[in-house]
């Protein structure tokens, strides 16, 4: 089998470049984009160390798969929740750059 | 009846009251207020006195005392005064002479403080005095005072009501200090004159009152109570007795002097009489209500409430029974001399009232306990009449010098025949009640200095007391033959007299009744002891240990053979050629001696050199607000006295006080400085470096998500890497 | 089912690189269209690494709600804020740089972590289908997460409609 750290360092990988999204972007959506990658790194790690740390009987105990079901409900509720928000900012400031929304500052 | 009797005074104060804040509007309704007040005091006397009689001696030994419960205390640290009062014979006779003159004199002034005025036109009006309700307000209070005094448990509250009297005293004394427009009774010399003789009289009598509460706070603090069954008790006296003040002045002594100095300045005994004279100023009924017949006699019944105290002080040898018998004697023989030479109707009787004083005050002295309070008891009815029939004469003729009157007998009939009977009564002719009394004390005085074991001091109070009798004989028989034979030496005055109206003359008579008969009650020589036996056998339980003085026919006859004397002299002074017009007085023969009585010895001079004296022009023009008061020398020494100890205390009092003063404000300059720069500083530093900082740390707080987020996720970072590091 | 251990490795490397690429042009393609085609390039190389870990129930998922919903409803989102950015502004904001350093040191932290651990791993097969088993786990051992989730999917879906709302 291929090594588990393989996969770890793919998972590392696209977090690190979804975290640099979310974090250098201006547009809100391509933030949300950044968030979606971090999700999917999370994921293949969560399924990888199903397959590679727990299963002393994978076929008994699916809980590496199951959480990464939720994860992904988790994602599609951010998605929408989060699009539901650029779009209301855009309605309200008429701008999807969050250098521009910064109401809480000093 | 007894637990009811603080009721009495209770009446005319609630009769002041309701005058003062209610009725004042009305002068009938103010009148009848006060006669109904004084009424009512009077019923509830007579039953007092009645009850009393009907217990007989019991009484006597054992007096009873009441106090009100609850709030009616007086807290004084440890122990507690309770407001009571205590009745017991003299207390119920004292009740009996005060209510029966305070409703004649009451009824009286309803007439006499109203004023006839003939004006231009030559109509008569009759016109009620602009301070009518007032008069009888302060009257009332007047009465409350007295009679609360007399009933009266413990010395607290028989100060209290003391100076009461002594305040009712100076408002009517100045009664007529202000002039109202239109008044035409009063001139303005007047005015000033009342206003002068009310602060005479009330500072005069303030002396003795100091001294006497000096007295009840030394007794206070020996005898750890003031309550009079509490404090004439064997063991408290014989306490007082024992204690010294210092080596051979034991505490009794003391207290009883200055007991003694409260008599001699309600009473006006030498050398604080010069008040009384003056206090004529005040309305007649007032002369006769307060300065003759009650508040001054207050001082008598004083050294009655408290004689087991000064038996006491006898008893330990000490001088207080001699000074007191002194006193007494020497101020009845010095006023009744005065009374030869004087002109003022009012001021002959205001002489006598001393005098009659003096002598209740020597028979007290010489432990003729019964003579004293029965002399005072009669000659409050005899002299409140003479008074009355004087201000009946004022009120018809309009002047108080007797020079100005002159044969009124024919146009004043009743007021005359009173006032004979006053004065006989007064004189001491038997059967007036004078006689009684008088002879007693005289016949008392004689048995101690002239009998088995002469006492000297006995034997000069007699002596004196006999020469002003004869004094007194002779003053009385030239007032009334000044007064009322011979002619009118002023025609004007003459004219205006008139007979009093009836409201005046029925008290009048009421009072003679008395004046003629109420010396039978201890009518000795036939026998009648009711008197001695109802006040004298027990003085407020202790057995008054004084033998009865049998009577003496030597002496009653040398009393009535000097009395006689008396009024033969001035009958053939007087009587026999009637002064004329302008025709000056025979005893200007005396010379020098008539300039002495005349001037009254230069006491108010004395006291003018010595204390204080009226300075500017007072007289027929002066205005009150004119008139100083100029300082004596004693005055003038106390003011330097007082320019000392000013000086010093400016100077070094002072000083000092500065000085610390100033040190204490030096030393805070210097902590407020330390506060100001190291403490506040601190604070300070504390707050400025807190604001800098934040002032640094706000700028990260830019308000963009993802500087936050790169924040945390370096800070995140930093912990994956440490965490790993250290494993 | 066994499959040589080369092709494994084959198929690995190219998922893998699809991921990583689509991952990289979906955060700096300056068009949003093309950064959402990145993020579905990425998608579609993640569900492949799942394939090879022997997940063909996850990997299915993976397709049809990331690739089939979520970026689709990404570029709805695109199209409906289109023409808004600048042209002059870059798609980067000022901390970029800080964001990148940021980025790669994290990397290398979890390359160490990746790396450095000694893992316990077990060699297994799989036997049988795994599908009926995750079903009934699903609605036996993990039915309170299960409708927790459901839960909150409802209660994002109420919220994003209010939220968006006009």
């Amino acid at each position: 089998m291929i090594p588990l750290p393989f996969y770890l360092v793919i998972a590392a990988a696209l977090f690190c470049v979804g975290l640099y999204g979310a974090l250098a972007r201006r547009n809100a959506i391509a933030i949300l984009i950044g968030i979606e990658l971090m999700l999917n790194a999370v994921n293949l790690n969560l399924v990888a160390f199903w397959r590679y740390i727990k299963p002393a009987s994978p076929t008994m105990d699916l809980a590496g798969q199951v959480f990464a079901l939720f994860v992904v409900t988790l994602a599609a509720a951010e998605a929408a929740i989060g699009l539901a928000l650029v779009i209301a900012i855009y309605r309200s400031r008429d701008t999807v750059n969050v250098e521009d929304v910064d109401l809480m500052k000093w | 009846m007894f637990n009811l009797a603080f009721l009495i005074p209770i009446f005319p104060l609630l009769a002041f009251v309701l005058i003062v804040f209610f009725l004042n509007r009305n002068n009938r309704v103010s009148a009848l207020t006060a006669v109904g007040g004084i009424l009512l005091a009077g019923v509830f006397s007579y039953g007092v006195l009645f009850e009393a009689i009907g217990r007989g001696g019991e009484l006597a030994k054992h007096p009873e005392s009441f106090s009100l419960p609850g709030f009616f205390t007086l807290p004084t640290g440890k122990e507690t005064f309770f407001v009571g009062w205590m009745i017991d014979p003299l207390a119920a006779i004292t009740l009996f002479m005060v209510t029966t003159i305070c409703l004649m004199i009451f009824i009286y002034s309803i007439g006499y403080m109203q004023h006839s005025h003939t004006d231009a036109q030559g109509q008569h009006h009759v016109t009620d005095d602009p301070r009518y309700a007032r008069f009888f307000a302060y009257i009332s209070l007047f009465a409350g005072g007295m009679l609360g005094l007399v009933i009266s448990s413990n010395l607290i509250e028989l100060f209290l009501f003391w100076e009461i009297m002594g305040l009712c005293s100076y408002l009517l004394i100045g009664f007529w200090s202000v002039r109202a427009p239109g008044e035409h009774h009063i001139d303005d010399a007047q005015t000033v004159r009342a206003k002068f003789a009310a602060i005479k009289a009330f500072l005069t009598t303030r002396v003795g009152d100091s001294v006497f509460f000096i007295g009840i706070i030394f007794l206070y603090i020996h005898a750890h109570d003031l309550t009079f069954p509490v404090i004439f008790t064997e063991e408290t006296l014989h306490h007082l007795a024992k204690t010294e003040m210092l080596p051979g002045v034991p505490w009794v002594t003391v207290i009883a002097l200055l007991i003694l100095a409260g008599t001699i300045g309600k009473s006006a005994q030498f050398p604080l009489h010069i008040w009384l004279p003056d206090a004529m100023e005040g309305p007649t009924p007032v002369s006769a209500l307060i300065h003759a017949a009650t508040m001054v006699s207050a001082g008598v019944y004083l050294i009655a409430r408290m004689f087991p105290l000064f038996l006491t002080a006898a008893e330990t040898h000490g001088p207080v029974m001699q000074v007191v018998a002194l006193v007494g004697a020497f101020t009845a023989l010095f006023a009744a001399t005065i009374g030869i030479a004087q002109d003022d109707i009012k001021r002959v009787l205001a002489y006598s009232t001393i005098s009659q004083l003096g002598f209740m005050v020597a028979a007290l002295g010489i432990e003729a306990y019964t003579a004293g309070t029965f002399h005072l008891i009669t000659h409050a009815f005899f002299k409140a009449l003479l008074f009355l029939s004087a201000g009946a004469v004022i009120h018809g003729v309009g002047t108080n010098d007797m020079m100005n009157m002159g044969g009124l007998r024919k146009k004043m009939p009743i007021t005359a025949t009173v006032f004979i009977v006053g004065a006989i009564a007064l004189a001491g002719i038997p059967p007036f009640a004078g006689f009684w009394s008088k002879d007693e004390i005289l016949g008392h005085a004689f048995e101690l200095g002239f009998g088995e074991h002469p006492d000297p001091v006995a034997s000069a109070v007699f002596v004196m007391l006999a020469i002003a009798a004869f004094c007194t004989a002779f003053y009385m028989t030239r007032q009334i033959f000044l007064t009322f034979f011979g002619e009118g030496r002023d025609h004007h005055a003459f004219e205006h007299a008139h007979e009093s109206p009836v409201v005046m003359w029925a008290p009048l008579a009421v009072l003679a009744f008395f004046a003629a008969t109420i010396g039978f009650i201890n009518a000795t020589p036939l026998g009648i002891d009711f008197f001695g036996k109802f006040v004298g056998e027990y003085v407020l339980g202790i057995k008054a240990h004084m033998e009865h003085t049998p009577f003496n026919p030597l002496v009653a006859g040398m009393s009535v053979g000097i009395a006689l004397t008396g009024i033969a002299l001035g009958y053939l002074l007087y009587g026999l050629r009637p002064l004329k017009h302008g025709q000056r007085d025979p005893l200007m023969v005396l010379g020098p001696v008539w300039t002495l009585l005349r001037n009254k010895y230069f006491m108010d001079e004395l006291y003018g050199v010595v204390i204080a004296q009226k300075a500017g022009p007072a007289g027929k023009t002066g205005k009150a607000d004119s008139v100083r008061v100029q300082p004596g020398l004693l005055l003038m020494f106390v003011g330097w006295l007082s320019e000392v100890c000013y000086a010093f205390d400016k100077a070094i009092v002072d000083g000092m006080v500065n000085l610390v003063a100033a040190l204490g404000r030096a030393l805070a300059t210097v902590s407020g400085w330390i506060d100001k720069t190291f403490v506040d500083g601190a604070v300070n530093l504390v707050g400025v470096v807190t604001e800098e900082i934040g002032d640094g740390l706000k700028l990260i707080q830019t308000g963009r998500v993802q500087n936050y987020l790169l924040l945390a996720v370096t800070g995140a970072t930093i912990c994956v890497l440490v965490f790993f590091l250290i494993r | 089912m066994s499959t040589p251990l080369v092709l494994t490795y084959v198929g690995f490397l190219i998922m893998a690189a699809v991921a990583i690429c689509g991952g990289l042009i979906a955060v700096s393609a300056r068009n949003l269209i093309r950064a959402a085609l990145g993020l579905i390039l990425s998608f579609v190389g993640v569900a492949g690494l799942y394939f090879v870990l022997e997940a063909e129930f996850i990997a299915v998922v993976q397709i049809l709600v990331y690739v089939g919903a979520i970026s689709i409803l990404v570029l709805f989102a695109v199209m409906l804020t289109r023409g808004l950015m600048r042209r002059d502004l870059s798609a980067q904001n000022s901390q970029w740089i800080a964001a990148l350093v940021v980025a790669l040191v994290l990397f290398s932290a979890l390359l160490l972590v990746a790396t450095g651990t000694n893992w316990k791993v077990a060699e297994t097969k799989i036997a049988g289908d795994l599908i009926p088993k995750l079903g009934e786990q699903l609605m036996t051992t993990y039915l309170l997460p299960f409708e927790a989730v459901s839960l909150l999917l409802l209660a994002a879906l109420v919220g994003a409609i209010v939220i968006a709302r006009e």
